[in-house]
């Protein structure tokens, strides 16, 4: 069979160089400075749940594909850069579906001195620019679990969580952790239904432990100042106020590790540069990681990311 | 017998689940938020024929089944078995009654069956889309209209019981669409 052609149309080939002018339009008005970053880099990320691309000969030991911009962006903002963005490619294994490409496209971009607030606003003045005007909803976390569920994620206890997440999903994997029963449901029953009749919804207050790299909020230990943004039941996007304190990421870093030796997997060097870097001082700022094949896909109102791209993947 | 991952799941790929053959009908990977990812899936029992929604984790291990879907010829029953063979190979087979279901009343000697086979054996036996079945009861023919309006039932030789227009007559061959039990035309 003949597999030599692209799997989007040339339209929409069109319409991703329309949506790249208009982001840096966007950026460019605002004196936020397009940066690049290198795909390959020596480190790779110590995430429980994330799996980077080796490359052999080009590092003394196998080098990394990033699986996003964010740390060398970060080294970027620690030296002086101020507010910047980018658009580029990220790299991720083991992804791939209707909504995930191993290799898939992201913005990604940093603004200083605000907080997550503040980033929330401009994202959404970003998005009603390139899909037109649509009303912001607002929810935390535990709220959307109240409106959708009627439970408090906070407070529900395994045992109720296993039960509700097996009459909902049905079977599933042994010795989940309550955050993957939460986040399965949330999956399966709350997103669906984000950011549908021309809304865009926020989701505010993870829980502490799911903060990544996000502050936890000084005023409510239990919350991480991370929000995500939802629309036609997509999640597009993800940011954080950023951690600024690097002994306490080290200590994310070294949790996360301890976490991959228990659970059977590699654990990842520490990517030293990164800490060194937050060490001489990261500004206050808020950044967040933006999706674009999946903002393609909502502004072309298409259902799969092959057809979106030109080669995907599989 | 092989291993796979939930990155080698794909509808129509045949696992084991609890001991026993399962199809993949449909296959969603998802990543909710920053944490674990996992494959949420549809399988069909190949067995009993229930279909379970059914989550792994991302990575995980999966046996697969020894399915092999095949067109066999089939030759004969003996009442407790029914027997295929392979056109190629001329090796034989022999289904149960599980395996043949309601089938059985579609099962015309040499015509090609598709027959699944889990580890060698018969699990699942279809007949052809269409066959020629021929009427040994049914109410005497309306000589004459051939209207097509109105129908009866008609008993074939082998048990089937199908809707037949009312000009049909015991001794008919019929072509029967075996999907849906329905009459096509004369044969």
């Amino acid at each position: 069979m003949s597999n030599w052609q692209p799997s989007c149309s040339i339209e929409t080939l069109k319409a991703r160089a329309e949506l790249y002018v208009q982001i840096r339009e966007f950026f460019a008005g605002k004196n936020v400075l397009e940066v690049e970053t290198p795909l390959l880099m020596q480190h790779g990320v110590t995430d429980r749940y994330m799996q980077s691309m080796q490359v052999h000969g080009v590092y003394s030991s196998p080098g990394f594909l990033q699986t996003s911009p964010e740390y060398a962006m970060k080294r970027l903002l620690a030296a002086g850069s101020g507010s910047i963005y980018q658009i580029g490619k990220a790299f991720r294994l083991e992804e791939s579906g209707a909504r995930h490409n191993p290799e898939f496209t992201m913005l990604e971009w940093y603004r200083v001195d605000f907080d997550h607030w503040a980033l929330m606003d401009e994202t959404f003045e970003l998005l009603v620019k390139v899909l037109g005007q649509r009303q912001r909803v607002n929810y935390s976390y535990q709220e959307a679990f109240k409106v959708f569920l009627n439970i408090n994620p906070f407070t529900i206890s395994l045992e109720q969580l296993k039960i509700l997440s097996e009459k909902t999903l049905g079977e599933l994997p042994d010795n989940l952790e309550p955050d993957d029963y939460l986040s399965l449901l949330f999956e399966d029953q709350i997103e669906p239904k984000l950011g549908t009749e021309n809304t865009i919804t926020f989701i505010i207050d993870f829980p502490a432990s799911q903060s990544a790299l996000a502050k936890i909020d000084p005023k409510n230990p239990k919350v991480a100042q991370r929000f995500e943004v939802y629309i036609e039941g997509f999640e597009l996007a993800n940011g954080f106020n950023e951690l600024q304190d690097s002994g306490e990421q080290l200590e994310r870093f070294k949790a996360d590790n301890a976490w991959r030796k228990a659970n059977g997997l590699e654990e990842v060097d520490i990517d030293t540069n990164f800490i060194q870097g937050l060490e001489s001082g990261l500004p206050q700022c808020a950044g967040i990681a933006l999706g674009l094949d999946r903002l393609l896909m909502i502004h072309l109102n298409l259902k799969h990311i092959k057809q979106v791209l030109a080669f995907p993947a599989h | 017998m092989g291993t796979i991952t939930t990155n080698d799941l794909r509808n129509g790929i045949k696992i084991m689940l609890d001991g026993e053959p399962c199809s993949v009908v449909d296959n969603q990977f998802v990543r909710p938020g920053k944490g674990q990812a996992f494959s949420k899936t549809k399988v069909l029992y190949l067995l009993t024929g229930r279909t379970v929604e059914k989550t792994f984790k991302s990575g995980e291990s999966i046996e697969t089944a020894d399915i092999l879907d095949t067109s066999m010829e089939y030759l004969y029953t003996d009442g407790e078995f029914w027997y295929f063979m392979d056109s190629d190979t001329f090796e034989q087979v022999s289904a149960d009654s599980k395996a043949v279901g309601d089938n059985a009343k579609y099962l015309i000697e040499q015509d090609k069956c598709h027959v699944m086979l889990w580890n060698g054996n018969p699990i699942q036996i279809n007949p052809p889309n269409f066959v020629v079945l021929e009427v040994t009861d049914t109410d005497p023919g309306l000589k004459g209209d051939t209207s097509g309006g109105g129908s009866k039932p008609a008993t074939m030789h082998t048990g089937a019981v199908v809707r037949v227009p009312l000009f049909v007559n015991i001794g008919d061959k019929l072509k029967i669409d075996t999907r849906t039990n329905e009459y096509v035309s004369r044969a």
